[in-house]
């Protein structure tokens, strides 16, 4: 058996495998009848149908010739666990460092995802849009979102 | 006349001081969004709609819709200056407009694009508000057998027309419904797929996903791809105005485009972008052996530029009388609804007429802005075009970030876009289209109630979805429109549609 679309095996077998996962988790609530439909009903329904497609999904990527196997390609490792990282370290450092730092920290992380970095342009970039979010979201939108670290104590 | 009673009273809303300001700032940054590769309408929406809790729904929306058109606009100036369209309702417009720029007439180019959409946008502005009252007193008729299968059209219909699988589309959908039921079920109260997280039972925000995919997604797969070099027209765009030659030209095409976008837009799964690949096949056929297109024909930007921008403006109907979205920007209008306290839906126009009428009045007002916004003021925008990717993408990343959460003013909602980001990427290297899946989540909670509703009604009986008439008709139109996509000379002819535009 060879894979004649790589990019179709691959959702095919995930939308089967995400079919299969809702429709077991649908079997710990109570399904009721059509005349009364429990709150397993349509989860239930609707993973069926997903894994249907699934499975018609994988079974075309295994038959249906495509034009060079339509290979999924190179991962972008880099861009993804960076991004991946900039978003964490907003979560963990804005409750408790504020814009003020979190803004610089999170713009100096992304940057690293790109394929050029230059110092001047980062820095540049960081104090723009930190003052550009004071203003627009804090002056402007008037956002509850705290502009100081927390030990300082002062808000927004 | 009621018609001119109600546009009376929505200009009335429309040019109160606070509605003009909103409406310029959506043209403005739906331009600029527009002229930015790498950030779309449903990113930006998303981004901005933890910040209308702040506004009332009306400029709210006045706001998001103006993002919306301006996009349309804006993504025509990147598609004929640089050949990359700026959204993807301008990637025909890419092919002559580009062409034309090539030869010295971007001014004429731009000019066509601005005006041709203009005229839509008017054109547009009057359909909806003839047609929103009609198509409002039927859905009042509609019973929940009746709303779930409008759905099902509504939902089929997203997809037949767009490009790709239709098979992994569909699936998409799907998906988007069963993460849809990770909340609480609404008539037992339990817990559905919560795995005892407590932030679970309230289920996934929508901004949550569309950022992730939408925004973080994209910008992964941006920067995965190698940097590319790019051609700006910048010192050739003078002379705007087009000759007498090119309106002769392109004022046919103007009508028909506008003809053909408005019809299309009101389908569900219509809108902008199906509307100007359909422009410019009739454009190029009508044209025959007198046509050059593919080499600058001004017809190639003038057609699909007008039925964007009529295809945009129309697909406000569905939303606006059905509160059904047709496409990935309505769902999170419907959103912006809901945050806002109003539930979408046939009842919107008696309840909220101000809105309602404000709200499309708006919209010709939006339009005018934008053509003074591109047209003299297009060197502003060019400038915009040199911005380097390397300062926008963290940019967005921060924005977003903030976006994400401001919602709730937690850090959950923020690890999880982390995670929908990852599942973004995922969908792009699959080739499996996100849009879908944000529809699906979107009508998912709806699709369910009506369903259970019907169900109970009839006493469990399925058949009442195929024995109440307006019910089977709907059903039968979603099944038609999957045959006929589905038969081989069609398919073909789909894909060929599709690949002229690559």
């Amino acid at each position: 058996m060879k894979i004649k679309s790589q990019r179709d095996f691959w959702s095919g077998l995930m939308f089967l495998a995400i079919g299969v996962g809702f429709a077991v988790g649908a079997g710990n609530y109570s399904l009721g009848n059509s005349a009364r439909p429990g709150p397993g009903y349509f989860p239930l329904m609707l993973s069926v149908i997903m894994a249907i497609l699934g499975a018609i999904v994988l079974f075309k990527s295994l038959t249906i010739e495509t034009e060079g196997g339509d290979p999924v390609g190179h991962i972008a490792w880099k861009p993804l666990l960076i991004i991946m990282g900039a978003i964490t370290a907003f979560a963990i450092l804005i409750t408790k460092l504020g814009m003020i730092i979190t803004v610089p920290a999170v713009i100096l992380i992304a940057s690293f995802a790109g394929d050029e970095f230059h110092w001047k342009d980062v820095v540049v970039n960081a104090v723009v849009l930190t003052l550009g979010c004071w203003l627009i979201f804090i002056k402007g939108l008037k956002l509850t979102i705290p502009m100081w670290p927390a030990f300082m104590g002062a808000a927004g | 006349m009621d018609l001119l009673q109600n546009l009376a009273l929505g200009f009335g809303v429309a040019f109160t001081l606070t509605n003009l300001l909103y409406a310029l700032a959506g043209c403005v940054l739906g331009t600029l969004i527009g002229v930015l590769p790498g950030l779309g309408p449903v990113a930006t929406i998303a981004m901005l709609l933890p910040s209308i809790y702040a506004l009332d729904a009306t400029p709210a929306l006045i706001m998001l819709a103006g993002i919306y058109y301006g996009a349309q606009y804006g993504g025509s100036t990147t598609a004929i200056l640089i050949n990359v369209p700026g959204e993807s309702s301008s990637v025909v417009t890419a092919i002559d407009g580009y062409q034309m720029a090539r030869q010295g007439r971007a001014g004429a180019a731009l000019a066509a694009a601005g005006l041709g959409s203009f005229f839509a946008g008017c054109v547009g502005t009057i359909i909806i508000a003839a047609f929103a009252p009609p198509l409002t007193e039927l859905a009042f008729k509609f019973g929940p057998a009746e709303y779930f299968s409008l759905m099902v059209l509504g939902l089929i219909g997203a997809v037949v027309l767009a490009s790709g699988s239709l098979i992994k589309a569909i699936a998409m959908i799907i998906l988007g419904l069963l993460l849809a039921q990770i909340n609480t079920d609404v008539i037992s109260g339990t817990a559905r797929y919560s795995f005892d997280i407590p932030e679970l039972t309230d289920g996934i925000g929508f901004v949550v996903i569309a950022m992730g995919i939408f925004g973080f997604g994209e910008i992964i797969a941006n920067l995965g791809m190698p940097a590319e070099h790019r051609e700006v027209f910048t010192k050739e765009v003078h002379n705007l105005w087009p000759t007498k030659q090119d309106f002769r030209m392109a004022f046919p095409s103007v009508l028909r485009g506008t003809a053909l976008g408005s019809a299309l837009g009101v389908l569900p799964g219509g809108g902008a972008l199906l509307s100007a690949f359909a422009a410019y096949t009739m454009e190029k056929k009508l044209a025959g052996a007198t046509g050059r297109f593919g080499k600058g024909d001004i017809r190639g930007v003038a057609g699909p530029e007008s039925a964007n921008n009529a295809g945009a403006q129309t697909s406000f109907i569905p939303m606006l009388t059905l509160g059904i979205p047709p496409n990935a920007v309505m769902a999170l209008m419907v959103g912006a609804m809901t945050i806002k306290g109003i539930q979408p839906g046939p009842q919107v126009m008696t309840s909220n007429p101000q809105l309602f009428w404000g709200l499309i009045a708006s919209m010709w007002v939006g339009n005018l802005m934008l053509v003074i916004l591109n047209l003299p003021l297009i060197g502003i925008w060019i400038k915009l075009l040199t911005v380097p990717y390397r300062f926008l993408f963290p940019a967005i990343t921060i924005f977003c970030c903030i976006g994400t959460y401001t919602l709730n003013n937690n850090t959950w909602d923020v690890y999880l876009t982390a995670v929908f980001a990852v599942v973004g990427y995922v969908f792009y290297k699959l080739s499996c289209e996100g849009a879908p899946l944000l529809l699906g989540f979107i009508l998912g909670p709806m699709m369910e109630e009506n369903l259970r509703r019907a169900l109970l009604l009839s006493r469990g009986d399925w058949s009442t979805f195929l024995t109440r008439p307006l019910s089977a008709g709907l059903l039968v139109a979603a099944a038609l429109m999957v045959v006929i996509v589905m038969l081989p000379s069609i398919k073909s002819k789909r894909e060929v549609a599709f690949a002229e535009a690559d």
